[in-house]
């Protein structure tokens, strides 16, 4: 019922427009009063106004006898038509159809600006009322402070600390890794290389950021953890098989583009009179990055690898797939660790009754996780904000 | 450091310019490093997946017995004993009853199916023998690819090789990776339940997002007045784009299953969520897009007497749009190898038929890539990959498109 709801609202839009239009070309008389608006703002003003209330009318209709009902299509075609007969009147050569249908544009376009912000309304509600259900069962302070995960125990035990520690870990392995490749790679596609090294070099970076975290995820669980394994069993250590350091090692190298991109932008944003300057005192061209370049670049840099580590405790398929689920309290990158992500996306996968503390506890992490990624993309924002223009 | 500035003396002046070659060797071997992890990637990638684009089948012939195929009805005949026997009579001398089962493991479970269309497009063929490729199991099938005898026994691998000996085995296109939905065996399952969940769940995000993203670029980049509520909006973007996507898995099983009651599993309810994701990057394109039109351009239109609406519709937006395409793209980019949100609303399931609707039970290839990555079988490690070649070249394809769209129509002005 849906289509044919489509088709009737789009059939009565049509035949607005087309009425609107004709009713307005009719009152074009040779010597009589100008027309304020054309033709075709009379059409679309009336058109508007047809599709409003067929819209409106169906999803009334929709909610209140079900979408499959055969009063979807008749509601929007009966109150596409009452529109029409409502509005038909006022259409008249002094009439300002123009002003009146840009201000429902207008309208329209605010509406849809807005959905940013009831996305980010649905968000906070959601996690946020369903982490409440969740601290109205297990106290908050057995929660943050709690160093046992145990979810599906009898008796379940909710402390988030292993889940904290095994994504910090994670996390500190990714920026060891992605921070000095990251930031490397940037000076040198800013400062070193020729324009045909870079034109290589920034697609190639691309295409890294392009790869489906899925795909990472199984390259890290496929690849590389045997390789870390055998590695360290060649050298008489005891790996995991799967093991925070092979989760770690590719999330990293997945925020190599990030910062290295960022950082680009920001080395290129450093005024030339700076480096200049820095020549001119007799320095060659690595001190003048390590002491000139650098410094003025500190603060974007740093908001740089805020986002950086923003996106690994985020991220979710690499850990899931290489990293394991076993909640250890442990900061041995050869163990198996689990994350927070790891843990959301477990405990919500399958079958799920939701009012157990179980399924709720997934909220209360997802909330924790939100916080962490907000204050840093906020601090990030701020470093930014505060530092930018300094030198213009 | 003021000592390392000394003029004059020269072993001052070789340790600067060694240290100058030393820091940009840094920076190269970090170039280096991580081209070389791309390489390293893709090629590990290829030489896992190319295999399971290929299978093998034996060249059997095989005999309609009336008895086991009723002429008139011969879609429920029982094809897979038939092609049991095929393979049986190249081989007299099994006759033991475990070797006989063992010798049937060699084949697939579908190998029928080959059969059964051939017959039931023909019903004429019932009581003639056919000579047809029968698809063998997937261990049989790893054994042709250099696996070795890790899957099969001595036995097996001997009788394989007096078929091929015989030349009845022939290695064709795996077609049916690309034609058949998700299998439990790894020598049946394809990829297009998946892929369809995918077009599926993509359209809904691309009608979705692109409309409400461009909507909301024109509103914030050219209406929109400086005030509170424009800010919160603008803030709102930043941070929306910059939420981990699990959140917005989150959202969906909290607000569009639970709270709308929309069905699990479905392609809809993926493309809202994945549309949601989207949004900022649509939107922050399609801003730097409108930017990038010279303000002459409007003020020329205002100046003959449009109005800001005709100005910016009729003059800003055709100008704007090979950037808002581009960005676009790469948002559609993302939201197709996008898999944790996926994972929330339930999308993670066994789906054999193609989806036919926007609200059938579905999957998406990034989903199934999951799956599969999670069965112990070899033969799945390799359609994995596979489906991530196939996943993996149409992002490239996609990233290809928008710079070249890019090339093709930046204008400076």
């Amino acid at each position: 019922m849906i289509g044919w709801a489509l088709l009737v609202i789009s059939l009565i839009a049509l035949a607005a427009f087309v009425l609107g239009q004709t009713r307005a070309k009719g009152l074009r008389v040779a010597d009589g009063p100008l027309l304020h608006s054309l033709p075709a703002y009379h059409g679309l003003y009336l058109a508007a106004g047809a599709l409003s209330g067929a819209i409106l009318a169906a999803m009334i209709a929709a909610l209140a006898v079900g979408p499959q009902s055969f009063s979807v299509p008749l509601a929007a075609a009966l109150a596409g038509t009452m529109a029409i007969l409502a509005l038909l009147p006022r259409i008249s050569t002094r009439f300002r159809a123009r002003n009146v249908f840009e201000r429902f544009i207008t309208g329209l376009l605010v509406a849809c600006s807005a959905v940013a912000v009831l996305a980010t309304i649905g968000i906070v509600f959601s996690v946020f009322f369903e982490s409440l259900r969740f601290f109205s069962e297990v106290p908050v302070t057995s929660f943050l402070f709690g160093t046992v995960w145990a979810p599906t125990a009898e008796p379940p035990s909710f402390g988030i600390l292993p889940l904290l520690v095994g994504t910090l870990l994670i996390t500190f392995i990714a920026i060891l890794v992605a921070g000095p490749l990251g930031l490397l790679s940037a000076i040198y596609m800013a400062e070193y290389a020729s324009p045909k090294l870079r034109g290589w070099a920034k697609p190639l970076l691309e295409m890294l950021a392009g790869i489906p975290t899925v795909v990472l995820g199984f390259f890290a669980a496929l690849t590389v953890a045997p390789l870390i394994r055998q590695a360290g069993q060649s050298i008489g250590l005891d790996v995991a098989s799967e093991s925070a350091l092979a989760a770690g090692l590719v999330m990293g190298m997945m925020i190599v583009p990030l910062i290295s991109s960022l950082s680009d932008d920001i080395i290129n944003a450093v005024p030339q009179s700076l480096r200049d300057g820095s020549y001119a005192m007799g320095a060659t061209h690595s001190e003048t990055i390590r002491r000139v370049v650098l410094p003025a670049a500190l603060p974007g840099i740093a908001s740089a690898f805020m986002l950086a580590i923003s996106r690994a405790i985020g991220e979710t398929m690499i850990v899931v797939m290489a990293a394991g689920l076993a909640p250890s309290l442990t900061f041995n990158p050869l163990a198996a660790v689990t994350t927070i992500t790891v843990q959301i996306a477990t405990l919500l996968v399958g079958d799920q009754e939701f009012d157990s503390a179980k399924t709720l506890s997934a909220f209360a992490l997802g909330f924790v996780l939100f916080l962490f990624t907000l204050t840093l993309n906020f601090i990030a924002l701020r470093i930014v904000q505060r530092y930018r223009e300094q030198y213009d | 450091m003021t000592d390392s500035f000394r003029t004059g003396d020269p072993a001052v002046v070789a340790r600067r310019y060694r240290a100058e070659r030393r820091f940009r060797a840094y920076g190269a071997i970090a170039l280096g490093l991580t081209a070389m992890f791309l390489a390293f990637l893709i090629v590990d990638i290829v030489v896992k997946g190319w295999p399971s684009f290929f299978e093998h089948r034996a060249i059997l012939t095989a005999t309609i017995d009336r008895a086991q195929v009723d002429s008139a009805s011969p879609q429920s005949g029982d094809f897979q004993a038939i092609a049991k026997d095929a393979l049986r009579k190249q081989f007299p001398d099994v006759t033991s009853r475990s070797d006989k089962k063992k010798l049937n493991g060699l084949l697939s479970i579908g190998a029928a199916d080959n059969l059964r269309d051939r017959v039931v497009a023909n019903p004429s063929l019932v009581g003639e023998a056919l000579t047809v490729p029968i698809l063998l199991s997937d261990n049989a099938d790893l054994y042709f690819k250099g696996h070795g005898t890790s899957r099969i026994s001595e036995q097996e691998a001997s009788w394989l090789e007096t078929l091929k000996d015989r030349g009845l085995i022939e290695k064709g296109f795996a077609w049916r990776f690309f034609t058949s939905g998700d299998s439990r065996e790894a020598e049946l399952s394809g990829i297009k339940s998946a892929l369809v969940g995918s077009l599926l769940t993509i359209a809904v995000t691309l009608l979705l997002s692109l409309p409400l993203g461009v909507a909301a670029a024109l509103y914030l980049e050219e209406f929109a007045p400086k005030n509170r509520f424009t800010d919160i909006i603008e803030v709102n973007i930043n941070n929306l784009a910059a939420v981990p996507s699990i959140i917005f898995g989150l959202l969906g099983l909290a607000v569009f299953l639970n709270f709308f009651g929309l069905p699990r599993s479905a392609p809809l309810v993926g493309g809202l969520v994945l549309a949601l994701l989207v949004l900022p990057t649509i939107i922050i394109a399609s801003r730097a897009a409108f930017k990038a039109v010279p303000p002459s351009v409007k003020e020329a239109a205002l100046g003959v007497g449009a109005s800001h609406q005709q100005a910016v519709f009729h003059h800003m937006l055709p100008l704007a749009v090979p950037g808002i395409l581009t960005g676009t793209i790469l948002g559609v980019a993302r939201a197709l190898g996008e898999t944790a949100p996926l994972l929330m609303i339930g999308m993670v399931a066994f789906i054999v038929d193609v989806p036919s609707g926007f609200t059938d039970a579905a999957t998406a290839l990034p989903v199934q890539i999951f799956l599969w990555s999670d069965l112990p079988e070899i033969a799945f490690q390799s359609r994995t990959a596979a489906a991530i070649i196939v996943l993996v070249a149409v992002l490239f394809a996609l990233n290809g498109i928008a710079i070249y769209l890019r090339k093709r129509f930046e204008r400076r002005w």
